[in-house]
């Protein structure tokens, strides 16, 4: 194995010794089919896990690249559901898509959606549980889905667009996305400069009141928390006793 | 000590879960009577594809069936993946629990596929200790697949049914058998599928496997045929599983179908083509 396992992802390397076709042949074409299906199972796991990227590139170009990836950044673990996280970072370096700056951003927002997919269930506080008096002190605690993806570019626009039928264009400049999973499916959803720094904040654990003050005047605060509310985002408040 | 009682799947025809399958397989399974799943699929923390395991697993019998723990590695077993597979199996508690005589994973990488192994006694031995690894991790008897292989390696030393025999008799394990698998394997290296069947272990089997395979040729017009679970069972396979039923007596078998799924009716009237032979099968 210590000869065969590298020769799988090394299009360039010798068909290792001591196969055959058991037939008293070499066996290189039947060594080929291991490799194929390694490289293509792969290249197909990610083109599952980045149907943006792969809309915004083509498929036959995201094949390519992917392959290159897969053979790059081969999974360390056999649960595929979480291979790519280090295809964004991929991204930021590959040659041929520097053009596509926004291509990295995107992709971290692909694997957020895919990792609230997955992220454990969690049953949302009630609708007026923010209603507590003692709320400025409280720390919320967020559902195992909850994700934030910040970008310079309009992520949650170019992910629509290549997502919905019949969204708009994308186009404008620096967007922030809060991932929630309110049932099954993750919804991502472009939040406000203000409201991304008060969630953030949140998320690192400030209580609700210094999260508040983080955010600055210009937070829509009752549009905020109906959006963590309807998201079903937090799952409990921790008052201090 | 692991429970050693036969599997719990009955004998019937299942198909491999699929969830576009899912609203069709409430609405009405047919000659489907119980479900196989993909342990790698399901070892999330929770969301769908939990939920509907969950649902499904209260009407129907559940195979787990794993594609990741690398039994037939040369590495010790991968004991965070034999942890998240024990997880799976305690919640769910299914009828059968497999996995294959085969490879996915070395040095650290996961190739994704299941990779052949040389037939020795060095590998019998670790084969041998990987099973009771899992066997007693799990707390229940597996059954372990023959595999679809493309290629031999010149220093086995003995028959792949041999090896199975032997793994069986020291480690207590079942057989999966993949009657397609058998039919592409000899295929490939111009033998008798029959006699192989004639010389597999029988009295261990506790499922069997069908699916479709891809049929291309070597550099030198040999026969290749390619294990891709992308199409209809072909009639040489029915005709081998004929032949198998005539000596297991009837037996839990699974419609593998993986790639370009087909709609639900198709791949229903696969189990019912099975479900007649298992009829006309003596016990």
């Amino acid at each position: 194995m210590s000869a065969f396992a590298p020769a799988l992802l090394d299009p360039t390397a010798a068909i290792p010794p001591g196969l055959s076709d058991a037939r008293g042949g070499p066996a290189d074409r039947r060594f080929a089919v291991y490799r194929n299906n390694v490289v293509v199972s792969l290249t197909e796991a990610m083109a599952t896990g980045f149907p943006v990227i792969l809309k915004l590139v083509g498929d036959e170009f995201f094949r390519a690249m992917a392959g290159v990836f897969v053979r790059s950044h081969p999974p360390e673990s056999p649960v595929l559901a979480r291979y790519g996280a280090a295809f964004p970072e991929f991204l930021e370096t590959f040659a041929p898509v520097a053009h596509l700056p926004y291509l990295a951003d995107v992709g971290r927002l692909e694997f957020a959606l895919r990792e609230a997919y997955h992220a454990a269930d969690a049953a949302p506080v009630a609708p007026d549980a923010l209603a507590d008096p003692r709320v400025m002190d409280a720390h919320l605690r967020f559902a195992p889905a909850t994700r934030l993806v910040a970008s310079p570019y309009p992520i949650h626009a170019i992910w629509r667009a290549n997502s919905e039928a019949g969204a708009p264009p994308a186009k404008g400049g620096a967007e922030t996305v809060l991932v929630s999973r309110p049932d099954w499916d993750p919804w991502p959803r472009a939040i406000a400069p203000a409201s991304a720094r008060f969630i953030q904040a949140l998320l690192a654990g400030r209580p609700f009141g210094a999260a508040l003050e983080s955010a600055g005047d210009e937070i829509d605060l009752a549009a905020t928390l109906t959006l963590l509310l309807d998201t079903k985002s937090i799952i409990a408040i921790e008052v201090p006793g | 000590m692991f429970d050693t009682r036969p599997p719990k799947l009955p004998a019937i025809p299942g198909v491999g879960y699929k969830p576009q399958h899912y609203s069709d397989i409430l609405a009405g399974p047919g000659a489907v009577g119980w479900l196989e799943v993909h342990a790698e699929n399901y070892m999330g923390d929770g969301g769908r594809p939990l939920a509907q395991l969950r649902a499904l697993a209260a009407l129907f019998p559940i195979s787990v069936h794993g594609v990741g723990l690398s039994i037939g590695g040369e590495d010790p077993l991968d004991r965070t993946h034999l942890d998240r597979l024990k997880r799976l199996v305690d919640w769910l508690n299914p009828a059968s629990f497999s996995e294959h005589l085969a490879w996915s994973s070395h040095g650290g990488t996961f190739f994704n596929d299941l990779l052949p192994l040389p037939y020795t006694d060095a590998t019998l031995a670790r084969v041998a200790d990987h099973i009771c690894e899992v066997q007693d991790t799990l707390g229940r008897r597996m059954l372990l697949e023959n595999p679809a292989t493309y290629l031999a390696f010149d220093e086995t030393t003995m028959a792949e049914t041999d090896f199975l025999t032997e793994l069986v008799r020291r480690t207590g394990c079942g057989l999966l058998l993949d009657v397609n698998n058998v039919f592409v394997a000899c295929t490939n290296r111009g033998e008798n599928p029959e006699a192989y069947i004639d010389a597999f272990p029988v009295e261990a089997v506790g499922e069997i496997h069908l699916g479709g395979h891809d049929a291309q040729e070597d550099d030198r017009g040999a026969p290749l045929l390619i294990d891709n679970h992308g199409a209809e069972v072909v009639d040489p396979v029915w005709a081998l599983y004929a032949h198998t039923l005539g000596r297991t007596g009837p037996m839990p078998t699974l419609i593998e179908w993986d790639n370009d799924v087909p709609g639900w009716p198709v791949l229903e009237a696969e189990a019912a083509r099975a479900h007649a032979m298992l009829a006309e099968t003596q016990a």
